[in-house]
């Protein structure tokens, strides 16, 4: 059970991120996770919650994105997703492999703010290098074409 | 006034400070040709009888080790592996269920890393929490004991998808229990195709000159599988 410990870093990354947004609020966290990262959801989402208490997260979401393993078959020269952990193997074909593409993220990937008042400008400008701020419905999606 | 809500792009990792710090373990660790490899597997698999006998025995042999094992609580482990004369260190992790790379970096102050040929990490025994994170080891090996049943690997895939090799262990009892070889290689084999698996008694002794060997040729040329 090292859930605990996960959440609270990400307490702590996203404490740091909106403080240097001047203090804004958190409305909640992204998270993708990969069956392969060895952190169970539930456990994690209880954690999130119970660490969150009298920090400047309090009240916020953790949101989870559930990443499927995908493999590379080297038959099928293709990425193909695996159906279950439990067999590695390329579901097309067959064929074993061991060539993992995705699965072991444990990646925080946005986070959704709001400003407290009218430090609106202020904040702006202090924007990291390499942090983008965009309007998103789903920031999983928006990320991804971004990052395309 | 009232503002919008807006999504801010963050895109880290959150072991990113463990992932970092491993790095830096790993570097140094290459630096002063010393070959790292760490134990993983459930509580009472065999971590300690095997890593007492490997010092024991590569010591024998002019090699240079020492050892870190983490536990919850006692020092009994560590009280254990000093019998093979290798400087060994316990780190005690309280309630924390893994060792991660900055409990092994403050283990090692005041350690001449240069002085080792080759460092054991045994891990605190857990099936789960110890794969998330990167201690900067060059090769991470999982046990598993024959009383724990063939389809141990199926239970626990993330574990060994991360190590490189395993070991099954406690071979003297395999009959005992009547432990079904193919059967436990074919989960293996499913969880991680193609991973080396090597079948060994810390107790008889059987099977431990082929892993010593294993061992010497990663310690020989200190880069991982």
């Amino acid at each position: 059970m090292h859930e605990l410990s996960i959440a609270l870093s990400m307490i702590e990354m996203a404490t740091e991120e909106a403080r240097r947004r001047g203090g804004v609020r958190v409305i909640s966290l992204h998270l993708k996770l990969g069956p392969l990262s060895g952190v169970v959801k539930d456990a994690l989402l209880f954690s999130y919650e119970v660490a969150c208490n009298g920090t400047l997260l309090e009240g916020s979401r953790l949101v989870i994105e559930d990443v499927p393993v995908v493999i590379y078959c080297e038959e099928c020269r293709a990425e193909r997703q695996l159906g279950s952990i439990q067999r590695f193997c390329c579901p097309v074909c067959g064929t074993l492999t061991s060539d993992v593409v995705r699965g072991r993220e444990l990646e925080f990937v946005a986070m959704e703010i709001e400003e407290r008042d009218e430090t609106d400008e202020i904040v702006n400008t202090h924007r990291t290098e390499g942090i983008k701020a965009i309007t998103a419905t789903d920031p999983f999606r928006q990320f991804e074409e971004v990052a395309r | 006034m009232s503002t919008q809500p807006r999504l801010v792009e963050v895109r880290q990792n959150v072991l990113k400070q463990n992932d970092v710090l491993a790095r830096a373990l790993r570097k140094r660790f290459e630096a002063a040709g010393v070959c790292v490899v760490s134990l993983v597997s459930s509580p009472g698999a065999g971590k300690t009888t095997l890593l007492e006998q490997t010092l024991t025995r590569l010591r024998a042999s002019g090699c240079r080790v020492a050892a870190l094992v983490g536990d919850l609580a006692t020092e009994n482990d560590a009280a254990r592996l000093a019998r093979s004369q290798a400087p060994v260190k316990q780190i005690i992790t309280g309630t924390v269920c893994h060792l991660d790379a900055d409990m092994v970096e403050r283990a090692l102050e005041n350690w001449e890393l240069k002085d080792l040929d080759c460092l054991f990490i045994e891990n605190v025994g857990n099936m789960v929490c110890p794969s998330s994170y990167d201690l900067g080891e060059n090769l991470r090996i999982v046990l598993m004991s024959v009383t724990e049943g063939e389809d141990k690997p199926l239970k626990y895939p993330t574990i060994f998808n991360t190590a490189d090799v395993a070991l099954l262990t406690k071979m003297d009892l395999a009959a005992a229990v009547e432990f079904d070889l193919s059967a436990a290689h074919d989960s293996i084999q499913s969880v991680r195709p193609g991973m080396q698996v090597l079948e060994l008694s810390a107790k008889t002794g059987a099977g431990m000159d082929e892993y010593l060997q294993f061992l010497e040729l990663h310690i020989g040329s200190g880069v991982a599988v």
